[in-house]
């Protein structure tokens, strides 16, 4: 799938910015060292949006599409941040013929964003994710670490309202 | 060099050791199939077309990038193998854009000439979902069209090979695109047009942005009067679309079929250069004598300036203020040549036929419109020129030779030789011995220093006592190399000629489009430079000064070279730009 870019603005810190110039310089001698200077951007920052992918490129003379292309490429790394509560809604086989693509496209409603999006005010981010390993509670999701289980859509409105206040 | 015996088909063969097998075919006076590989610069074996059978071997293998060893045993048309071809062309169909009737790579198109040669006739076999993507026609010179892309990545090659690499593949699997960084539209990015992804696209996803229906328009609009000139390079390089040999010059055959289009008068760039070389001399023996910025850097090729805008914007003062000779071409058409003829400049449309997409973006550019209208309506590449010749039923190849009209046609060879890399300092070292030692007789033709298609040449001459040294880079990887020095301030030349595209305008993004086999077997760009040089011998004036018209215009109209009017008309200014935005 087509990664979101987020069109949440950029509101990084001086001291993350810091954190990420120092991996850098301690990678920017190996063009190879590309992904693990990425993924350390990830633990900075959350995810990788413009500002972070240009100062990787800048930093490791890496043109930005090269960056950008490894990060549309593997799984591991977001274009959007997570929001104060990541729900993940499980589309595993068993989930699926439960029918939690109906809870995942209600929640989507409910807050207007897509899974892989995050809600202008930080607070929430959805994504779809695999097996969680709770087949027997079908379908189910998460919002951070609760676990919601049986769900029908009926029930998104007053899980969602918890985290609301 | 150490050869290995091998066979090919069963054809005993001895061949360098090490070199791929398809090169090795080529001795056998086999071709066999590509439609990633670029030698040097896309060898990924990524298209699975080239697959060949090697005895022994557990699985056919990618011809492009195996090295042949001793003893090998070849297999180049084996059932297997055109099985396997004509599969790799229905799974690349499936999510191919099949709108050949009206393509503009229809009759050129790379994928089109192999699935006829494997007899594809089921192109709905493997047919399925699929990914519609936008156009993107964002950029003043081209349209990405990714539904016709089949992700051979030639584009992203040709972009790293110019250092600007702001393409490249994003997303992965069904999903993955050419794009740029945060799918940003192509006006949005620091791509500098000069239109090297277009000569290297095997299909159709990549063209120039066609304009001739505006000139059409033009022409056929009474109120018009349409005037057409032809950069150097064109009159060696359109016979080419006309089945030509390569490097056949059909300057007479391209002004008869101007002049049958319907122009109203059709002229040479060649004047254009040649007043380029006289200001941008002028400029420099000032620079010199007042302690100007130096090195000065020639500003003919538009995809250089936007190079140097978007990544050395802090370096513009290196940059000669003239415009380019299409740019001069056009103002000189719209102020001296109107006045002259008593034509308002606002009734006169000026069309450009060059070798270059970048062009398409700098005639649309401030600060180039010395009459207070454009000083350049349209440019052409030399393939749209070739499709507007094609569509008029001209029958090209029988065309008379005709000549260029008075006063805009005089040229020199000077100004011939501005199509390849070196051309313009050659072109500029010819006039300006003869200003700086004003020995017109004696001074030197040929500057055999400055030729050729190395990436980076340097030379120092000897005139008057001064030593003047200088420097020419094509292709921005190369001027890469030069810029940074001239920002270090280790650069110690007087003079440097930078063209955006390897090899100069001969090689220019607007060229007529020649397959991988041609741009891998055949050096296209040496070949079409030399018959630019064959011309340069055999023209009678060889110095831009040396030029009627553009005698007659410092007489008549600009005083002399380097004159508050020939600012005014003749020059003009940059600014810098963004990398990112």
């Amino acid at each position: 799938m087509v990664k979101k870019i987020s069109k949440i603005p950029f509101n990084g810190t001086p001291e993350q910015e810091a954190r990420l110039k120092e991996v850098i310089n301690e990678s920017k001698h190996d063009k190879s060292l590309l992904m693990h200077v990425m993924q350390q951007a990830q633990l900075i920052y959350g995810y990788l949006p413009f500002e972070v992918q240009v100062m990787i490129a800048e930093g490791m003379d890496i043109p930005l599409e090269k960056v950008y292309g490894v990060s549309t490429f593997y799984a591991q790394f977001a274009l959007s941040p997570s929001g104060k509560y990541s729900i993940s809604v499980c589309l595993g086989t068993a989930c699926y013929v439960k029918g939690s693509k109906d809870v995942l496209a209600k929640i989507c409603e409910k807050l207007g964003i897509e899974p892989g999006e995050c809600t202008p005010d930080g607070k929430f981010s959805i994504e779809a994710c695999r097996c969680i390993g709770a087949c027997g509670l079908a379908p189910v999701m998460m919002v951070n670490d609760d676990v919601y289980g049986r769900l029908d859509p009926s029930q998104v409105d007053g899980i969602l309202d918890k985290y609301m206040a | 060099m150490e050869m290995v015996n091998i066979k090919i088909n069963g054809m005993p063969l001895s061949v360098p050791n090490g070199i791929s097998i398809l090169e090795a075919a080529r001795y056998a006076g086999i071709e066999i199939p590509t439609l990633c590989f670029l030698k040097k610069i896309n060898q990924i074996g990524a298209c699975r077309i080239c697959m060949v059978e090697v005895k022994g071997a557990r699985s056919l293998v990618t011809a492009c990038v195996y090295p042949v060893n001793e003893g090998m045993e070849i297999f180049t048309n084996t059932e297997k193998v055109r099985r396997s071809r004509k599969l790799t062309l229905e799974l690349i169909l499936s999510t191919h854009d099949k709108k050949c009737l009206s393509c503009v790579r229809s009759g050129n198109c790379e994928l089109q000439k192999l699935c006829k040669e494997f007899g594809v006739d089921d192109e709905d076999y493997f047919k399925g979902e699929n990914v519609r993507y936008d156009f993107d026609d964002s950029a003043a010179h081209m349209i990405r069209d990714n539904n016709k892309c089949i992700l051979c990545r030639r584009c992203v090659a040709a972009c790293d090979n110019q250092n600007i690499s702001v393409i490249g593949a994003n997303a992965r699997g069904f999903d993955t695109h050419i794009g740029s960084a945060f799918e940003k539209d192509l006006a949005d990015v620091s791509c500098i047009s000069c239109g090297q992804c277009i000569v290297n696209c095997p299909t159709g996803a990549l063209r120039e942005k066609d304009e001739t229906d505006k000139v059409l328009e033009a022409i056929n609009d009474p109120e018009k009067f349409v005037v057409v000139h032809t950069a150097p390079s064109i009159r060696v390089t359109l016979g080419e679309c006309f089945g030509m040999h390569l490097g056949t010059n059909v300057q007479g055959k391209m002004v008869a079929a101007l002049r049958r289009l319907g122009f109203d008068k059709v002229f040479d760039t060649d004047f254009g250069a040649d007043l380029t070389i006289m200001e941008e001399s002028n400029e420099l023996l000032e620079r010199i004598q007042n302690g100007g910025v130096l090195p000065m850097i020639t500003s003919c090729s538009p995809g250089w300036i936007k190079y140097c805008e978007h990544y050395y914007p802090d370096q513009l003062d290196h940059l000669s203020t003239c415009k380019s000779p299409q740019q001069m071409q056009g103002a000189m058409i719209k102020t001296w040549y109107a006045e002259k003829m008593g034509i308002d400049p606002k009734n006169i449309f000026v069309v450009g036929i060059m070798p270059c997409t970048a062009k398409k973006f700098e005639n649309k550019r401030d600060d180039q419109n010395a009459s207070g209208y454009p000083d350049v309506d349209v440019s052409l590449t030399t393939r749209e020129l070739a499709r507007m010749i094609e569509s008029a039923g001209i029958y090209f190849n029988h065309l008379p030779d005709e000549e260029y009209d008075n006063p805009m046609g005089d040229s020199t060879g000077a100004a011939v030789i501005f199509g390849t890399t070196g051309g313009v300092m050659e072109a500029a070292l010819r006039t300006a011995v003869v200003k700086i030692t004003g020995q017109e007789n004696d001074s030197p033709l040929e500057f055999t220093e400055v030729r050729g298609l190395q990436g980076v040449k340097e030379a120092t001459y000897s005139v008057a006592g001064m030593d003047v040294k200088v420097c020419i880079a094509s292709g921005m990887k190369n001027a890469k190399i030069v810029m940074d020095k001239v920002r270090a301030g280790t650069a110690d030349y007087q003079f440097i000629e930078i063209m955006g595209c390897p090899g100069g305008c001969v090689n220019g993004g607007g060229q007529p489009i020649q397959h991988a086999v041609v741009h891998n077997f055949v050096d296209l760009t040496a070949i079409r430079a030399s018959a630019l040089y064959e011309t340069d011998k055999a023209m009678p004036k060889r110095k831009s000064h040396e030029n009627e018209a553009v005698k007659r215009v410092y007489e008549e109209f600009l005083g002399k070279p380097g004159s508050h009017k020939a600012h005014e008309v003749l020059h003009t200014s940059y600014v810098p730009r963004p990398k990112y935005k």
